[in-house]
């Protein structure tokens, strides 16, 4: 293991760079844990005082250091993030890999429900969904409503890998070998169709970011945790950049910057490398 | 029109060689397959040393299983090399060039293919376009060689069908609406519009049905015939070459064993390998026990030292591990490199080599 | 009847083709039976060019296709009836494929062993780590192979002819009574091609097991089969014990079949004629 990911530093710049950028990031939520400021609260430090060297990033006009809050935003960001792909990539898996292997009327049903979801715009409904829990919203809520409407695109991808699978000379040894469905869809299948679902873990957590981040700014999420868009929130909601605090949005903004360019340089480079062809090549064989 | 007897005259005699240079000489030709991929580095010696000979107006047919290396070899032989493919050494010649093959431009290739050197395929969609009807695949391919005008081009073409036994009206039908062995004919008639040189054929009738095989076949012989070009015919079914070779090579892990006159492989071979291949075919007719050979090909990446068939063969000596046989000429036009087959036979001086070889520069000719 | 190991009566396969207007059907199998007799093992050979439906057949007599009509009966159970894990189970155990491709009917990214135990496991009832090594390694056994030879690797490790005759290992862990063998030969390198074909022969008499043996190659098929069937565009056109059939064929298309088979006697004078050379063009028309 650690081998490949020696090689891949080694071989490939994309993965380095992503790699850096994602350690930078993971450094920032990681030092959350030492921060000498609580999570959230207020009115502990200076007002608006620019970056320096006691307030490296500054501090903003609630009274809280913007480096340490930072620190807390991100962490939370991300977990959030992570999340959500998890939950979303479990249900396009279940869902592609059956519909694709079983085929015939279960294929038609799922996918039928597939489309339905495909076709509703995530925002409004979010929206929606914020208005009818408003007071008893939380992140888990959120959570699992994005994962919902995050994983139709990436069935009908793992659905189509697995119909060129249930034909290939394989799937049928290994019915004639006594196995499971489960089985052969989760130990013959899932190697072949983890570069997908890789790569559009990394675009999911992406994408449940910064549709948090959306949501978050307009203020439809809890706003006492510290996220990056209720960072952004409160930074509008006290008119930051027109009273001159520049750094309270600069540093959140560039900081999620920098985890979009380092996850998605991720993603690119490894699809390459877990893509079973070039498994096989670097093996001696041929797929 | 179609004659219910088709005599394409016999294979498998020596002819009188022709004057003139030959239509290909290769000369000791190395080319590797070398791999650098996330750290694991691998040379697989597909092809490995070979030298030989095709005459002007004959088949030479080339045997031996798979991962043997000669689609490999057939690659360098038609300047279609990419990496990791690299041509480590060697060289190879054509008669209608004056230099190695290696030493001309991109665009000096590109002109002299199809014009002087045509390939048939395995399959023959890989060359027809399955979204054009035939007629577009023959402009694609020959027009800009043939230089004619677009009438005459086709009255060309036409003729060249009608004389191959292909009906004209092949050339207004789209791939898919032709069996399998149609497509194949086509894609021979397109090989030998130009009236090419030399042909390369890689195993043209491996996907055919039995049937419209010996057809196909047929027809390449007397496409051959017809334009007196040379051919060198790639396929591991010994049959085929029975019935379609002037001179056949055997080839195993990477090297030339055998090479002798169709009729002498099958009656008299002298190399261990060719002597199974002959006797483990079936017959019809025939129900006498046959012996199968133990073992499995050689890894090309890791090829056995000294002789690559001595692990599997019943006739091993110790020299057989140390070094690797030459390929030596023990009668007429036969040569075989196995040092049971006669005394004569000595330790070949370039077979081996001690550290990689350093690649040649850049090779031009690549696949577009 | 009741003794019958498999007995196929007037199976017939239709597919429907065309496209939005105008759907037509053809049959892939038309009309077929036979019957391979239980408690005399034999190999029937089923000849036939593409097209002919022998494969379409096979993948009904395994059950993973359903006839449009006639049945296909296996120890007088009929094949639509068996439903259920259970059942199916019981199926393959007693009838097993050989697949064409061994480049294919391994996973190339898993190691070959997995599917042997798996046979082992789930087919052979073997629970123990130990009892299933002593299974898999008798089945290898019996294909001249070893569990140490196999063992770990990685199907592009072996040859063609090692996995091969891993896939026929893995075929007999449950000792079956049938195998079902679709073209075992033909992406097989000639000059291992014998040992695999040695291989059924012993099957049969050793292990007493009927090989249903599919293929184009006429001259394997007489090397070990006892009975043939030689089928063109879905139907049976002659049928009978092999060496009668292939020595002395009677119906048109088996003349041509057996007149089309090259011959390596032919070297030397290399005659590539074609004495029924209208009925050749005819089969191959240019479709509209």
């Amino acid at each position: 293991m650690f081998r490949i990911l020696k090689d891949l530093l080694r071989y490939n710049r994309e993965f380095a760079l992503g790699a850096i950028l994602i350690l930078l990031v993971v450094a920032m939520s990681l030092a959350s844990f030492f921060s000498p400021y609580p999570s959230g609260l207020q009115y502990v430090a200076p007002f608006d005082v620019p970056p320096s060297w006691g307030h490296p990033f500054g501090t903003n006009s609630r009274g809280q250091d913007v480096f340490w809050e930072l620190t807390f935003a991100i962490r939370n960001s991300l977990l959030f993030g992570i999340t959500v792909a998890l939950l979303s990539r479990l249900i396009a898996l279940v869902v592609g890999l059956t519909s694709g292997y079983i085929g015939g009327v279960v294929d038609r049903i799922l996918m039928s429900i597939n489309d339905t979801f495909v076709v509703f715009p995530p925002f409004p409904i979010l929206v929606l969904v914020y208005f009818i829990f408003k007071d008893h919203m939380s992140w888990a809520l959120l959570a699992v409503a994005m994962a919902s409407l995050g994983w139709p695109y990436d069935a009908r991808l793992i659905r189509s890998v697995a119909l060129s699978l249930r034909t290939r000379e394989f799937t049928t040894q290994s019915i004639f070998s006594g196995m499971s469905t489960r089985q052969i869809l989760i130990e013959e299948h899932l190697p072949y169709v983890l570069p997908i679902v890789f790569a559009t873990t990394m675009n999911n957590i992406n994408w449940s970011i910064g549709l948090e981040v959306t949501l978050s700014v307009i203020g439809f999420t809890n706003i006492e945790t510290p996220t990056i868009g209720t960072m952004i929130y409160w930074a509008n909601q006290h008119t930051a950049l027109v009273a001159g605090v520049w750094w309270w949005i600069a540093f959140p903004v560039g900081l999620v910057i920098m985890t979009f360019i380092g996850l998605y340089l991720l993603s690119v480079s490894m699809n390459e490398y877990i893509d079973p062809r070039s498994r096989l090549s670097r093996m001696g064989g041929s797929a | 029109m179609h004659p219910s007897r088709r005599d394409n005259g016999s294979a498998g005699e020596p002819r009188p060689a022709p004057e003139g240079p030959p239509a290909l000489s290769v000369d000791n030709l190395r080319a590797y397959y070398l791999m650098h991929y996330f750290g694991v580095e691998r040379e697989v010696r597909a092809v490995d040393d070979i030298s030989l000979v095709v005459r002007r107006n004959e088949i030479y047919g080339l045997a031996g299983e798979s991962s043997c290396g000669k689609t490999t070899f057939l690659k360098t032989i038609a300047a279609a090399v990419r990496p990791p493919l690299t041509v480590v050494a060697g060289s190879v010649r054509y008669g209608f060039l004056d230099r190695d093959i290696y030493a001309l431009s991109p665009a000096e290739l590109s002109a002299i293919r199809w014009k002087h050197l045509s390939y048939i395929t395995q399959g023959s969609m890989n060359v027809l376009n399955p979204v054009r009807r035939v007629r577009q695949s023959f402009i694609d391919f020959a027009y800009r060689h043939m230089r004619l005008h677009r009438r005459a081009f086709f009255a060309a073409v036409e003729q060249h069908l009608r004389r191959l036994h292909l009906a004209a009206n092949v050339l207004d039908a789209y791939p898919h609406e032709l069996s399998g062995g149609m497509k194949q004919r086509v894609t021979i008639a397109l090989a030998t519009i130009c009236r090419p040189e030399f042909i390369i054929a890689d195993e043209p009738t491996t996907a055919l049905d039995v049937v419209v095989q010996k057809d196909v076949l047929a027809m390449i012989r007397e496409a051959q015939q017809q334009i007196g070009s040379s051919m060198l015919f790639v396929t591991h079914d010994m049959t085929v070459h029975a019935n379609i070779a002037d001179r056949l090579g055997i080839m195993y892990a990477g090297r030339l064993v055998e090479e002798a006159p169709t009729a002498e492989i099958f009656t008299k071979p002298m190399h261990p390998y060719t002597a199974h291949l002959v006797a483990s075919l079936p017959r019809i007719g025939e129900q006498s026990r046959k012996k199968s050979l133990s073992g499995a090909p050689p890894n090309l990446a890791a090829p056995p030292s000294g002789c690559r068939f001595h692990p599997r063969c019943p006739l091993t000596m110790d020299v057989c591990r140390e070094a690797s046989p030459a390929l030596t000429t023990l009668a007429p036009g036969h040569r075989v490199a196995c040092y049971a087959a006669s005394p004569l036979v000595k330790p070949s001086a370039t077979a081996e080599r001690a550290a990689v070889p350093t690649p040649r520069a850049e090779p031009v000719g690549l696949v577009q | 009847m009741s003794g019958d190991l498999l007995e196929a009566g007037h199976v017939t396969k239709s597919f429907a083709i065309g496209g939005l207007f105008g759907r037509g059907h053809f049959n892939a199998v038309d009309d077929v039976s036979f019957t391979v007799q239980a408690g005399r093992p034999e190999i029937l050979a089923i000849i036939g060019e593409s097209g002919s439906g022998k494969t379409t057949l096979a993948r009904m007599i395994l059950n993973t296709l359903a006839p449009t009509s006639g049945a296909i009966r296996f120890r007088g159970e009929e094949l639509l009836e068996v439903r259920g894990r259970k059942r199916r189970l019981d199926f393959m155990r007693q009838v097993q494929p050989i697949l064409q491709n061994p480049y294919e009917a391994f996973n190339p990214l898993r190691r070959v062993d997995r599917y042997l135990y798996a046979s082992a496991v789930r087919l052979a009832g073997a629970q123990s780590q130990k009892a299933r090594d002593e299974a898999v390694d008798a089945a290898l056994q019996k294909v001249g192979l070893s569990l140490a030879e196999v063992k770990g690797r990685f199907p592009h490790e072996l040859s063609g002819g090692q996995l091969q005759r891993t896939a026929i290992a893995r075929a007999l862990i449950s000792s079956p009574a049938l195998i079902v063998a679709d073209e075992p030969v033909s992406m097989v390198d000639a000059s291992l091609r014998m040992s695999i074909v040695n291989l059924f022969q012993r099957l049969r008499d050793e292990l007493q097991v009927s090989i249903l043996y599919i293929t184009h190659d006429l001259a394997t098929a007489y090397y070990i089969s006892d009975r043939v069937i030689i089928m063109q565009k879905g139907k049976v056109v002659e049928t009978g014990p092999a060496r009668e059939v292939l020595i002395h064929p009677q119906h048109p298309y088996s003349i041509l079949l057996k007149e089309s088979v090259l011959s390596p006697d032919d070297v030397g004078r290399g005659r590539l004629t074609l004495e029924h050379d209208g009925e050749a063009m005819r089969l191959e028309r240019i479709v509209r």
